[in-house]
């Protein structure tokens, strides 16, 4: 059987089991719908999270910006997992005991003020759509790779599916359907892992098949073999990081604080029975998520090994058929410069606009012909970072079932987190928005449509920026991370560790920290790209890691403010003191 | 408890550590000594929470930040399993700490919260001391 036809099988019968347990756990009350009840086992939840918060950008593109950055893409590793930390030493516990909904109601309480759970829905909204839109963009290129399409017809085919599996359940059936969705995204990940890992090193475990001699008798190491590769090509050497010191502190600091924020993330601790369960749990999340985590840097070197020698230097007529296949998906490109009908794959960019413009001619060799303007460096091809994951079964001759297995994994990714997102998304517009805030006569059902309402938008919102993404899917979900950390990070933690922080100091830190990272990104990424480079970012920090800036300044701002307006009332501060506690948690509830 | 408010507010730090120690030979003996330890206890249990917190943040930034960003290019002089020491922490350390740092953190909490009787364990549903703030936290 070809690989499409049991991409089609494997995907298919993934999806009849998420809908299967979606159904089998329906639910019926709002809390059911956003909290599951409050009833889930730490190991369970743990796991849910792990793949609730894996989204396809872990999936897909870590490895690949890991394979072609090397020791630079890794501080994604430790920003995103070193953020569980701060999530379960400085959140989960507290926002546990606290036991309501969401985090705009955390917010809101604890700076008893309307307008603050107000800026802080906007703050969510804005970090689940960048976020949703990094997802939408991994569908993508899932779809259009297994149905042969362009991404854009990709991205519309996952916009339906996510609009018919995320409206249907809540949170309940999402649990159960995100342990489902663990198991199948981590087989995915693991079998073509351990196959690359045998082929390159004899070694079954990738984790230490990184660090092992090659099994091809030269005597050099993986890492050595990797070194080798890359200098001789004039790319960086793989092992050696080149960005600067404090671009790599600001944006694993932003990474990290970002994840502890995620509205997304946080809001599963809320599912957890008790307080101690909460911190059980992130640990569980954590050991899950790490299981992949770890694995990622393996996959990236064989796949920088693997892409390297069956790429460059082959003549195009004898390329492997998966080089033709992404081709017609618009994500590999080849511009024949020399004319000698050889691909060359250097460093730099192979032409300008980085991302190939294709006519619907075809070339000399039957290569699809590209419009840009040629740069003058040797490199003929464009590969996009995203089909790494993808593409590797494929490179590494793997069998058919495998690349199946690896599209049911990315699309379960993409969906758990989707899903996740779409959920917190509704659950703000409908509860804190319009019951708690504008409508507070509103009854169960209404709610439940509203919170419905809100998802139907958020998908389209989302399908249009997965259509016109402005970076790589896991860049666009970087941004996401710094919004979270300058907004929402810093007001939870004070609201908690300070009695002193009052509605006036969390509002201006919000608004500070959300309106400075925003317009750092979009200044360096939409109105001035052109200087989007180390000499004219702020202190040298990218808008990747600006979110640390952006943190700083909510902190200060809120610290200054709140000193000069009147310490919060009674009430509050007795507020403070009850979630400190751990005993006396009862299940998340409602007003 | 809240007509206790009050008395519960006195700065006066000696007369709680009073009741405090005779609260710990005798059973209390009036609901104002319970009220009493419970406070003194939850600040007790605050503390120490407070001090396990510095204790694993700092673990936590000299891993991350440390390990793997300021001396990671130091560390690849010495090297584990075939890796430069540096670049490992940089690709797996990191991150096997920090799933240890979570844990290591849930088992020290969960013995604090037994000492200080705040814990949240079956029996303790409603909490053995009821915190000062029980009251006037729910709307």
């Amino acid at each position: 059987m070809n690989a499409q036809t049991l991409s089609f099988i494997f995907v298919g019968l993934s999806f009849a089991l998420y809908i299967g347990i979606a159904i089998w756990s329906r639910v019926g009350s709002t809390k059911e719908f956003y909290v599951a009840g409050g009833g889930v086992h730490p190991v369970v939840n743990g796991m849910a999270t792990a793949a609730d918060w894996m989204s396809a950008a872990s999936f897909l593109s870590v490895a690949g910006i890991l394979a072609f950055t090397g020791r630079d893409g890794a501080v994604y590793l430790v920003g995103w997992t070193g953020g569980y930390v701060l999530l379960a030493l400085l959140l989960a516990p507290y926002l546990r005991k606290f036991g309501r909904f969401t985090v705009p109601e955390f917010i809101g309480d604890r700076y008893y003020s309307k307008l603050a759970r107000v800026v802080a829905v906007v703050c969510l909204i804005f970090i689940s759509f960048t976020y949703i839109a990094g997802q939408m963009r991994g569908v993508g290129i899932v779809f259009s790779r297994f149905l042969e399409v362009e991404i854009e017809t990709g991205v519309v085919i996952g916009m339906a599916i996510v609009f018919c599996y995320a409206v249907l359940g809540g949170m309940k059936g999402i649990t159960y359907t995100q342990v489902a969705q663990y198991c199948v995204l981590i087989f995915a990940f693991m079998v073509p892992a351990i196959f690359m890992s045998i082929m390159w090193t004899d070694n079954p475990i990738p984790q230490l098949g990184l660090g092992d001699k090659l099994n091809d008798g030269s005597g050099l190491s993986v890492l050595q073999k990797l070194d080798q590769v890359t200098t001789e090509l004039g790319f960086n050497t793989y092992t050696v990081g080149t960005r600067s010191t404090i671009d790599s502190l600001a944006i694993a600091a932003a990474l990290m604080i970002g994840t502890a924020g995620l509205p997304h993330v946080i809001v599963r601790f809320f599912t957890v029975p008790k307080v101690s369960d909460a911190r059980k749990s992130a640990g569980y999340a954590l050991a899950f998520i790490c299981v992949m985590y770890t694995t990622i840097p393996a996959v990236a070197a064989f796949s920088r090994l693997n892409l390297t020698e069956s790429v460059n230097e082959v003549a195009y007529s004898e390329a492997p058929a998966w080089i033709e296949k992404w081709e017609n998906t618009g994500l590999i490109a080849w511009k024949d410069k020399n004319g000698d009908g050889i691909m060359q794959y250097r460093p730099g960019h192979a032409f300008t606009p980085t991302k190939p413009i294709f006519t619907e001619a075809r070339g000399t060799y039957g290569e699809r012909v590209i419009s840009n303007e040629l740069t003058s460096n040797g490199n003929e091809m464009y590969v996009d970072r995203d089909i790494m994951v993808m593409a590797n079964p494929e490179i590494a001759k793997l069998p058919n079932w495998v690349i199946a297995l690896v599209a049911a994994g990315a699309v379960a990714a993409a969906l758990s987190t989707a899903a996740g997102l779409l959920l917190v998304i509704s659950s703000s517009v409908a509860h804190d928005l319009m019951k708690r805030t504008f409508m507070p006569d509103i009854n169960d059902k209404k709610e439940l449509l509203f919170a419905r309402l809100a998802a139907v938008v958020a998908i389209l919102i989302a399908g249009w920026f997965g259509i016109n993404p402005p970076a790589f899917v896991a860049q666009v979900v970087a941004f996401a991370f710094g919004m979270a950390a300058a907004s929402l990070f810093p007001p939870i933690v004070m609201g908690i560790f300070s009695k002193r922080i009052n509605r006036s100091g969390a509002v201006a830190g919000m608004l500070v920290g959300l309106s400075s990272t925003l317009a750092y990104i979009i200044y360096f990424n939409f109105i001035a790209p052109e200087i989007n480079n180390p000499e004219h970012w702020f202190l040298g920090i990218s808008p990747t890691g600006i979110g640390t800036i952006g943190a700083a300044l909510n902190v200060c701002a809120a610290v200054i403010v709140s000193r000069l307006t009147p310490a919060p009332p009674a009430h509050v501060q007795d507020m403070i003191d009850d979630i400190r506690i751990p005993a006396g948690a009862g299940v998340a509830h409602d007003h | 408890m809240n007509q206790n408010t009050d008395s519960n507010h006195q700065p006066d730090s000696r007369g709680e550590a009073y009741h405090h120690d005779e609260a710990e030979n005798l059973p209390p003996h009036s609901h104002h000594d319970e009220e009493t330890l419970s406070e003194i206890d939850v600040q007790a249990y605050w503390r120490a929470n407070v001090k396990v917190l510095i204790v694993l943040l700092s673990s936590w930034a000299f891993v991350s930040f440390g390990c793997g960003v300021l001396f990671s290019n130091w560390l690849d002089q010495f090297y584990i399993g075939g890796f430069p020491l540096g670049f490992w922490f940089t690709q797996q350390g990191t991150m096997l700490c920090f799933v240890a740092i979570i844990f290591i953190y849930h088992i020290w909490m969960k013995k604090i919260e037994r000492d200080h009787g705040v814990d949240d364990d079956e029996d303790n549903v409603e909490g053995r001391l009821t915190s000062q703030a029980d009251t006037g936290a729910k709307p």
